[in-house]
């Protein structure tokens, strides 16, 4: 199959065109990210449980065991299993699958038996504030709570003049300060893109069927593929200028770091806004007019919102919400996002999900493609 | 090859309904045929189906020489289809309208076909104009200069003149009849007799079936007037189907 470049390029210019004489959508591309990112970053707050933690316990007397059995048994903390290194613990971090590391030393119980105040170590994902800051807390009583059982009757003597016979140390890694904005920010760009990139395509389409165009459209010698591309292409680009003003947004007003470079979230970027696109193009062939277009919208955009680990940690989700979480292209993208702007991560750690990502994309492509209609049945 | 359209058994049904009931169309080639009946009875679902812009349940033919079920690319780039509903870009000014049209036919030459269209359609000095601000009749006449931009050999118009102005109308049909003159063909729905009168031949169909087919004379005759004609015909077919 040939593609005709020339055509393409008319369709892009009269989108082009369009877009720019139409005041309210181009208002929508520009204002709706710059009015969420304020309200979102400044606003947004949340109580999370059931955090998923790993054990690395270098000790293996009774009040190490009660400890662990009292992180196991708390609401806050979920422990999925037990690590032997300090490597494991750190690469599992930094790919996102944990949220906490607790490491209890060797000798804790002999330190704790001879006064010697002995410390938990707790490494955080503290890219997400809210959870690191909860768990500070959450472990203080834990460990005070299995000590207050423990030293009863003979060892009893431990606790007298010394009120914390042990302590949790907390390491915050990624957000040491504690910025709810380093989390939403980034997070925050997917939900944008998504939002306006699904909607935009979509209404697009759909309106072209409504004001009748789309019959004359049909009627030239021009591929689906051709008009698609033609759609397609102006919206990536206002995708990476949206993009831009978020980011520029989040270096002026909220100062965040992007300690993983611009090249890979930018390549992020692009897989995700044609999986956006894409999908607002399905959308299109489905809907029959601009409202149920703007239904079907938000049909996708809720759960993308709101399980894709943007609202809550996605470690904290229940297993059912976490299966649909897997299947929205924004949890991966927001996994890459704070992952290389606040962890710095490289490309190796990010792999699968970019995979999941690229994969998504060529689903809804193919998907798109076969449900796009040449005629008007 | 004599024919246009040359087609047999076409048909469309849309779940149990049989919108087009095994019809046969043949169109001259230099000729206006008058595409008469009343509303609903598919005359737009029989055009549309000859351009390829809908899917035919039945029928097999030739349009323009070109197999109509399996050909619809290489006859959308040779037909000039004319929808009954306004289907240009409203916010798009009227040149950029033609020459989007015209770049979905054309490699080259776009300025000069454009500039040519224009002043055909004498709307050069509003061709920077959006679509949507223009009077009914110079909205019908932008859709025939768009139709016409890549000199189809087949024009399909949808009720073209459905409220425009007499003269905008009688302009317009100088207008498809120098272009019939050229050699190509034409397939208009109207409502009007006048303008049936001025066909070379009437199709008349009523609920999916073809029920008079020939010269204005033919059709007029052993009836008063063709309104009468047509009356008569839409009672037959009421008839046929209780």
């Amino acid at each position: 199959m040939i593609l005709s470049f020339a055509k393409i390029r008319a369709i892009l210019k009269k989108e082009l065109i369009q877009l720019k004489r139409d005041r309210a959508t181009a208002a929508m591309v520009i204002f709706i990210p710059l009015l969420q990112l304020l309200l979102f970053g400044y606003a947004i707050n949340n109580d999370p449980k059931h955090l998923t933690t790993v054990v690395l316990s270098r000790d293996n007397g009774i009040f190490a065991r009660n400890f662990i059995v009292g992180l196991k048994n708390s609401e806050y903390f979920r422990v999925t299993g037990e690590i032997k290194s300090d490597e494991e613990g750190r690469k599992l971090l930094q790919q996102g699958n944990v949220q906490f590391v607790v490491t209890i030393p060797d000798s804790f119980s002999r330190n704790l038996m001879r006064r010697r105040n002995p410390s938990v170590l707790i490494e955080a994902d503290a890219a997400d504030p809210v959870t690191a800051a909860g768990a500070v807390g959450a472990a203080g009583e834990i460990l005070a709570s299995a000590l207050a059982r423990d030293l009863k009757g003979a060892p009893a003597f431990l606790r007298i003049d010394n009120p914390n016979p042990a302590n949790v140390i907390i390491h915050k890694l990624y957000n040491p300060e504690g910025f709810t904005n380093y989390n939403i920010i980034p997070g925050l760009t997917g939900v944008l893109l998504m939002l306006t990139g699904i909607m935009v395509t979509a209404l697009s389409l759909t309106r072209e069927r409504e004001r009748g165009t789309m019959e004359n459209m049909l009627s030239m010698p021009v591929k689906p593929i051709e008009v698609m591309l033609g759609k397609i292409i102006p919206y990536i680009l206002i995708g990476y200028v949206q993009a831009a003003i978020i980011v520029a947004a989040a270096e002026f007003l909220f100062d965040i770091p992007m300690s993983g470079g611009w090249f890979l979230p930018a390549v992020a970027l692009l897989i995700f806004i044609i999986c956006n696109l894409a999908l607002g193009l399905a959308v299109s062939t489905i809907a029959k007019n601009q409202m149920q277009s703007i239904q079907m919208t938000m049909f996708i955009f809720l759960p993308s919102l709101m399980l894709s680990g943007f609202m809550f940690p996605f470690c904290g989700m229940p297993s059912w919400a976490q299966t649909i979480g897997n299947c929205i292209p924004m949890t991966y993208f927001m996994r890459i996002v704070r992952g290389i702007m606040l962890k710095g991560s490289n490309f190796a750690e990010m792999s699968q999900n970019f995979l999941a990502l690229l994969l998504f994309m060529c689903v809804a492509t193919g998907i798109t493609i076969k449900l796009y209609r040449k005629t008007l049945d | 090859m004599k024919y246009a359209i040359d087609v047999r058994n076409l048909t469309k049904k849309i779940k149990n309904n049989v919108i087009v009931d095994h019809i046969n169309i043949r169109v001259q080639r230099g000729k206006i045929y008058g595409f008469l009946g009343p509303n609903g009875s598919g005359k737009t679902t029989t055009m549309r189906m000859l351009c390829g812009l809908l899917s035919s349940d039945e029928g097999e033919g030739h349009c323009l020489g070109f197999d109509f079920k399996k050909e619809s690319d290489k006859i959308k780039s040779r037909v000039g289809y004319m929808t009954q509903k306004v289907s240009f870009w409203e916010d798009l000014t009227i040149r950029e309208n033609l020459e989007f049209t015209a770049k979905m036919f054309y490699e080259d030459d776009i300025e000069k076909r454009v500039r040519e269209s224009l002043e055909n359609a004498a709307l050069t000095p509003h061709a920077d104009r959006l679509a949507g601000t223009l009077s009914g009749g110079w909205k019908q006449r932008l859709a025939l200069a768009a139709c016409l931009i890549h000199e189809p050999e087949l024009l399909l118009l949808d009720e073209p003149t459905a409220g425009v102005d007499p003269k905008a109308r009688k302009e317009f049909w100088e207008t498809i009849r120098r272009f019939a003159d050229g050699g190509s063909a034409v397939l208009v729905s109207t409502h009007y007799t006048d303008e049936a009168e001025r066909c070379d031949k009437i199709i008349y169909i009523a609920y999916g079936s073809i029920m008079a087919e020939g010269t204005v004379a033919e059709i007029k005759s052993g009836f008063s007037s063709l309104e009468d004609s047509f009356v008569y015909h839409i009672n037959e077919s009421l008839r046929n189907k209780s």
